[in-house]
């Protein structure tokens, strides 16, 4: 019984902006079910009343003062620039 | 005089500079005939600096004979992942979509041992973006164990293991995020540490999983860990997770005493797929321990069976969303052909990203998405509140938590890369550390009967380094684990 079909690859892939050949969705599938079938084993953990951790650190919101400080130079932001146009980044048209 | 030198441990070479034994130059001289012989053989390094490494001994040299302070790592050779930034040289995270990405800033960890005069070797190897456990996942090739060069090092820090198993490195930086510093220690037969979850900067690494990243010493010895964990840690106002307290000096517990520590072993972390051998060293190094002095007793952490889950949800998660931002635009690989910006960002992912990369993404991906989230991400971050408890709670009783590092030896290069979950779970005892945020140390504990390094992992308690080198010091002198790789 699978957890995840070939439809739900190509739908995650469009989420993250991943291109995959019809062949490379036939080989991922399962290794993806296999993966996520072994994840969900969590699912028989009780967790009422436990709540969730993001961080193991007792810091929140860490700011410094909004004080302008020297920022980057236009060059070292294009440095590693595939194409760049005017002083910015030269993208294809948006679809 | 100049051969072994680049199998001294950085301490040692540290006297022999400051009392001018030996050079700077001497050091480096040694490191690159080695490295010349054995570079194509085990492939330990993306990008080495050659001429650049001695002449910058050489100018060490000089700074040190105008009076320069010699500190603990002036002159000498260390190698850096891959995934950590170092300006004006490249920077590849083992990936062909940042194969000649260029950093315009020195990572913070960087800047601390450039401030010391350090020599860079090169750009370690690594699994790309830092997801693997062997090391076979590097667009750059796979990195050799040079103990067998037909068996991997681990991962995802091959490189820096490697570099320093095979005497190319004195010691090495890699990163930590569900064992990647520790398994190749202990497969390579060295020291490897991962602190404390925000006690090293993470300012200038490539982000892989934001909660659980950490960068850390690879090293020859323990004392090295601890005087190369003092160079690096430290609060950054450039990292909003680093920690703001003062430490101390970690080589204060280098103190051979393992009197009345309380040592935990759970029984968890004992995993049925270990190698008998290995558990045979488990066992011997607790009764090294018992024999001086520390309480050895088995305790249980039920939740740490769920670990390998957890992290395998919320690792990918954190890795889709931090892999994001490579998609072509400002810097990476970018596809040529496609007309539109989306296709572009598709085909620059698709053609720029490996095969375990992609496969962490979508992961990550799926267990983030609507209608998947509660029952995965959100579960996995309630599991993950119970594995932390567990901790907790065994650190009221214990002062350290002792394991296997790894639950099998080198495994043969190609042996567990056609099947993800198989690869996973090498990590199956590095894990839980992690998701906890605790500091944790592999040392080696033996040599199997083929002839393959054996580790043994020593966890404390979050900012319990101290607890960690007392225990790590003085059973590695009670282990007395001497050996090299030599017939490379």
């Amino acid at each position: 019984m699978s957890i995840i079909s070939k439809e739900d690859v190509k739908h995650v892939a469009k989420l993250a902006e991943l291109d995959f050949s019809d062949g490379e969705v036939e080989k991922i599938t399962p290794q993806l079910d296999k993966i996520l079938g072994h994840v969900a084993n969590i699912s028989k953990v009780d967790t009422t009343s436990i709540s969730p951790t993001s961080h193991t650190l007792e810091i929140k919101n860490v700011f410094r003062e909004d004080t302008v400080r020297q920022s980057l130079s236009k060059e070292d932001a294009l440095l590693n620039a595939p194409e760049e146009i005017d002083g910015g980044f030269k993208v294809p048209k948006i679809d | 005089m100049t051969e072994n030198l680049n199998f001294f441990p950085a301490h040692k070479l540290n006297k022999m500079l400051k009392s001018k034994e030996v050079s700077s130059a001497d050091i480096a001289g040694s490191l690159n005939s080695v490295i010349q012989k054995v570079q194509g053989k085990l492939n330990a390094y993306i990008r080495l600096e050659k001429e650049k490494m001695l002449e910058q001994a050489k100018q060490v040299d000089s700074y040190i004979s105008r009076g320069g302070e010699v500190k603990d790592f002036t002159g000498i050779p260390i190698a850096i992942k891959d995934n950590i930034c170092t300006k004006g040289i490249t920077t590849t995270c083992a990936s062909k979509i940042l194969e000649n990405f260029t950093p315009i800033y020195d990572a913070t960890v960087v800047k601390k041992l450039k401030a010391q005069h350090f020599v860079l070797t090169g750009k370690a190897n690594m699994d790309e973006f830092a997801m693997g456990s062997s090391n076979e996942n590097s667009y750059f090739g796979s990195v050799k164990n040079p103990w067998d060069t037909t068996r991997v090092p681990g991962g995802s820090s091959g490189g820096p293991a490697v570099s320093v198993a095979s005497g190319t490195a004195i010691c090495s930086l890699g990163s930590d995020t569900g064992g990647s510093i520790r398994q190749p220690a202990s497969l390579c037969g060295i020291v490897g540490l991962k602190p404390t979850y925000g006690l090293v900067s993470r300012y200038g690494l490539v982000a892989f999983a934001s909660s659980l990243d950490q960068i850390g010493p690879l090293t020859r010895d323990v004392e090295d860990s601890a005087t190369l964990l003092n160079a690096i840690c430290g609060w950054d106002e450039n990292d909003s997770t680093s920690i703001n307290q003062a430490h101390p000096d970690y080589t204060r517990f280098l103190t051979d005493d393992m009197k009345n520590m309380k040592i935990g072993v759970p029984r968890e972390l004992m995993v049925k797929e270990m190698d008998s051998e290995i558990k045979d060293s488990v066992d011997q190094a607790l009764k090294l321990a018992r024999d001086r002095g520390a309480e050895i007793e088995e305790t249980s952490l039920p939740s740490l069976g769920y670990a390998l889950s957890v992290y395998y949800i919320i690792a990918p998660a954190e890795a889709s969303s931090n892999l994001s931002r490579f998609d072509g635009v400002r810097y990476g690989y970018r596809n040529r052909t496609a007309e539109t910006l989306r296709k572009m960002y598709k085909k620059s992912r698709a053609e720029g990203f490996g095969p375990e990369v992609k496969r962490r993404i979508m992961i990550g991906t799926y267990c983030l998405s609507a209608g998947y989230y509660d029952a995965y991400y959100e579960k996995a971050q309630r599991v993950r509140t119970l594995i932390i408890e567990d901790f907790r709670k065994a650190f009221e009783k214990y002062d350290v938590l002792i394991s296997p590092t790894s639950p099998t030896t080198a495994f043969k290069i190609g042996e567990k890369i056609e099947d993800p979950l198989t690869m996973y779970l090498s990590d199956i005892c590095t894990i839980p550390v992690n998701l906890a945020g605790l500091p944790a140390i592999s040392i080696p504990s033996g040599l199997s009967k083929d002839n393959l390094p054996m580790g043994l992992q020593i966890i404390g308690n979050i900012l319990r380094e101290d607890n960690i080198f007392r225990a790590a010091y003085s059973l590695e002198k009670a282990i007395g684990f001497d050996k090299y790789p030599m017939h490379l």
